[in-house]
């Protein structure tokens, strides 16, 4: 890189990669001081703090995990996020990095634990603090072959049953696939509730399969059902039919080629993982995108939102009868999409942002055409919530369909409209603001009950609130300027640049062919998704590729609640309750 | 038909019985796909038509394909704008979507197909009563699109025959549309024996 220097005529004065020095979080500081005072009040000798990260993180010993995790839950840090790996083949004590990460509804802060384990160790499981951690030791195990003591149901998740080794290691060939017969797929057999094991009924007992192709299950998810009578009472699930390995893709990739990858985790609001992949990238580096670019990032995320709430809505809808608003609604998203493609050129996977920016401006007209569909939107709500919100069918459909207690929930890790249903106000956009919504009036709307048709009042709710901030974006009309950041090093040079200047030529092939290097360190950023709390966790080791890239995939811990809401149920309930939760393959197999 | 014609009333053509509307049409000719033109005979005061069954059989199949959405991933999205409102595939006869494949001929294959997928999708394939006919629609059911990896089946041909690919990732709705034209006019020259 120092050559380029030498010959660099620009005028460019903003800071070279810097991929020498390790990445420095902006609130280090801070989340050191806050560390400290957990780990007073914690005071447990097995943890260790680490020290310059982006939230107090401690490096726990393996045995004290249980521990550690009770004690920060007695505290405060009661929701789940996230439980994932790393691995580090080469490092003394352990290869692998066992993460946890807690957030705390009460002090809206979030902690992560790290466990050093070896190839052959255990970690003891942590199934009885948290509800969520089932699955996601499960996929630990699955992608990392790290094992759990003590864990119910240690098999594999998102791999089929006949994989062979564990694909997330690095020393795994990332295009080594395994042959799945018919012979090798598993029966699911569903544990019976306890409430029901006892009770005895003149109907015999039937285990049916739902799906994985199955109208109403949207794809690719697999639950097979024990019924006694109309009665669900025992219900598992399989998911993985849509494991596109998109954690092993962004290894094998450079960081601008990941951002088409993020488009299809959550397919449905493809914008909004765009806009939290790069910036969880842009914190890495140190740069933000210009206003401009953040205002169409905030303006077109509203707009995914509504057609993430649109889909969702219309679909459960289609899963209960209900056609007609499916075909209403699909009026106005087409518009949306059409907006999408005025700005970009694709529709529904637009890979509309760069790093440091967006790829193109948008067009003259985006403003106009955006006032146009927040005029036209709210009729169409308002229409769709007349149709149903008053029908006795719908009504006794929906209402104490598949709940789940405020407890559960966060229990569970959910996020987003989910637990918004069950009364708790978490979003976050509110919690730790990001492309200033801090600065636009709107509210977090919540409903109780955590049924089926709370879920559908906190969605309609929301929809009007995403109008709301976007009618203040739009009446504070685009800021001018670039939409993308003046960094060579990150940002390419404009074509007629390149064709014109050698030193711009340089910069475009310096970067295509080597590609964005952020500094050594990790990083973790969060955006609310259609679904919930999305987040990336992304770890550089200075190269071109991401060393790891973790999702947070919101519907994972959502899907997981799925077999207990769905027990005591009937078959119908239950396909009304999976439309209301709104599971989006791509991103619950990643 | 030009754009002139449907200013003036007058100068559409009147359809007869039996005949479908066409370029022939005004002559007392029809021409089904595949064949010459070929005279209707006035017979027993109505108009009739001769030519072979299967011709005839390949006609009505491509004008009434019913399709059983395979949908995985993204493309099923916009699968499902093609089938709704603003697109609209009804006006080509293929908008009976059919989930069980005892009742559909046209398996559309929309999005990626992992392995964990396959027999799941050979079972459902070999479920469909003949004829029946695949399409694969977008970039994974291809080839496996951009997702070159160890879960990720490279094409759904390693497990069922295809007769129409449909580029894109994912393909728009009227590029889908193109793709069940294109099968349509395959079907109804006669070039997909199977069974």
């Amino acid at each position: 890189m120092s050559t380029l220097t030498k010959f660099s005529a620009i005028p460019y004065t903003g800071p070279a990669p810097t991929n020498r020095d390790p990445y420095v979080p902006a609130n280090a500081a801070q989340a050191d001081t806050r560390g400290e005072e957990i780990s007073a009040k914690i005071n447990n000798p097995a943890m260790t703090q680490e020290r310059g990260q982006d939230m107090p993180t401690f490096v726990v010993d393996k045995n004290a995990i249980t521990d550690v995790l009770t004690a920060l839950k007695n505290d405060s840090f009661t929701l789940p996020l996230d439980l994932f790996g790393a691995d580090y083949p080469r490092r003394e004590g352990g290869r692998f990095d066992v993460i946890y990460q807690l957030y705390s509804l009460k002090n809206n802060e979030r902690v992560r634990l790290k466990v050093q384990v070896g190839e052959d160790e255990a970690v003891p499981t942590s199934t009885k603090i948290f509800k969520a951690t089932d699955w996601f030791e499960r996929e630990v195990f699955d992608m990392f072959g790290v094992k759990f003591d003590g864990h119910p149901n240690l098999r594999r998740i998102l791999t089929h049953e006949m994989f062979q080794g564990h694909p997330l290691r690095k020393d795994y060939d990332p295009a080594q696939r395994w042959l799945l017969t018919e012979q090798g797929v598993a029966k699911l057999t569903p544990k019976i509730d306890p409430r029901f094991e006892d009770v005895d009924t003149d109907f015999e007992r039937v285990t049916l399969n739902l799906g994985p192709s199955h109208p109403a299950t949207h794809g690719t998810l697999r639950i097979v059902v024990t019924l006694d009578g109309e009665t669900i009472i025992g219900a598992d699930t399989e998911i993985g039919y849509l494991h596109r390995c998109f954690e092993k893709m962004s290894e094998t990739h450079t960081y601008q080629q990941v951002i088409p990858f993020t488009d299809r985790l959550n397919y449905c609001s493809a914008i909004i993982n765009n806009v939290g992949y790069c910036m969880t990238i842009e914190r890495m580096l140190g740069i933000e995108a210009p206003p401009r670019a953040q205002h169409i990032r905030l303006m077109l995320s509203e707009f995914m939102r509504l057609s993430d709430h649109i889909i969702c809505i219309g679909t459960n809808l289609v899963d209960m009868g209900a056609l007609t608003n499916f075909w209403y609604l699909f009026q106005p998203r087409e518009e949306i999409l059409g907006l999408v493609e005025q700005c970009c050129g694709a529709r529904l996977l637009p890979t509309y942002t760069r790093v440091g920016g967006m790829a193109v401006d948008a067009p003259a007209d985006f403003l106009a055409n955006s006032q146009r569909l927040v005029n036209m939107l709210p009729k169409f709500i308002d229409d769709v919530e007349k149709l149903i919100m008053k029908n006795r069918i719908f009504l006794d459909r929906v209402q104490d369909v598949c709940p789940i207690s405020q407890e559960d929930a966060i229990s569970f890790g959910f996020t987003g409209p989910c637990l918004r249903a069950t009364g708790v106000p978490y979003d976050v956009r509110k919690a730790s603001p990001y492309l200033g919504y801090d600065t636009y009036d709107w509210d977090v709307p919540i409903a109780d009950g955590g049924d089926t048709y709370a879920r559908f009042l906190v969605r309609l709710e929301e929809m009007r609130q995403s109008l709301r901030i976007l009618q203040q974006a739009i009446d504070r009309g685009l800021p001018p300027g670039p939409v993308i950041v003046d960094n060579p090093y990150v940002a390419l040079p404009p074509k007629s640049k390149v064709y014109n200047e050698m030193e711009s030529l340089i910069y475009h092939f310096k970067l295509i062919m080597h590609g964005i290097q952020p500094p050594v360190g990790e990083a973790y950023f969060q955006v609310e998704g259609g679904n919930g709390e999305l987040g990336f966790y992304v770890v550089s080791d200075g190269t071109k590729n991401p060393y790891r890239v973790r999702v947070r995939p919101p519907c994972f811990p959502i899907f997981e609640a799925y077999p207990q809401m769905i027990t005591g149920q009937t078959i119908p309930d239950a396909i009304a309750g999976l439309g209301s939760l709104n599971i989006i393959a791509g991103e619950l197999d990643h | 038909m030009p754009m002139q014609n449907i200013e003036h009333p007058d100068s559409i053509i009147p359809r007869k019985a039996g005949v479908a509307p066409g370029e022939g049409a005004e002559k007392g000719l029809i021409t089904l796909p595949g064949e010459t033109e070929r005279e209707t005979e006035d017979l027993a005061g109505g108009t009739y038509l001769t030519t072979k069954l299967d011709t005839m059989v390949n006609w009505a199949r491509g004008n009434s394909l019913w399709p059983l959405p395979f949908g995985t991933a993204c493309c099923a999205i916009e699968f499902m704008s093609m089938v709704s409102s603003h697109y609209d595939v009804a006006r080509f006869g293929a908008e009976v979507v059919r989930f069980s494949p005892r009742q559909a001929d046209l398996l559309i294959v929309a999005g990626t197909i992992v392995d964990k997928m396959g027999p799941v999708l050979k079972k459902i394939y070999d479920q469909m009563p003949e004829p029946k006919y695949v399409l694969a629609m977008g970039a994974c059911a291809t080839s496996g699109g951009f997702y070159r990896v160890y879960h990720v089946m490279q094409g759904i041909d390693e497990v069922v025959p295809v007769d129409i690919w449909v580029p894109g990732c994912p393909p728009t709705p009227d590029g889908l549309m193109y793709g069940i034209l294109k099968l349509k006019e395959k079907i109804q020259r006669g070039e997909i024996k199977r069974g």
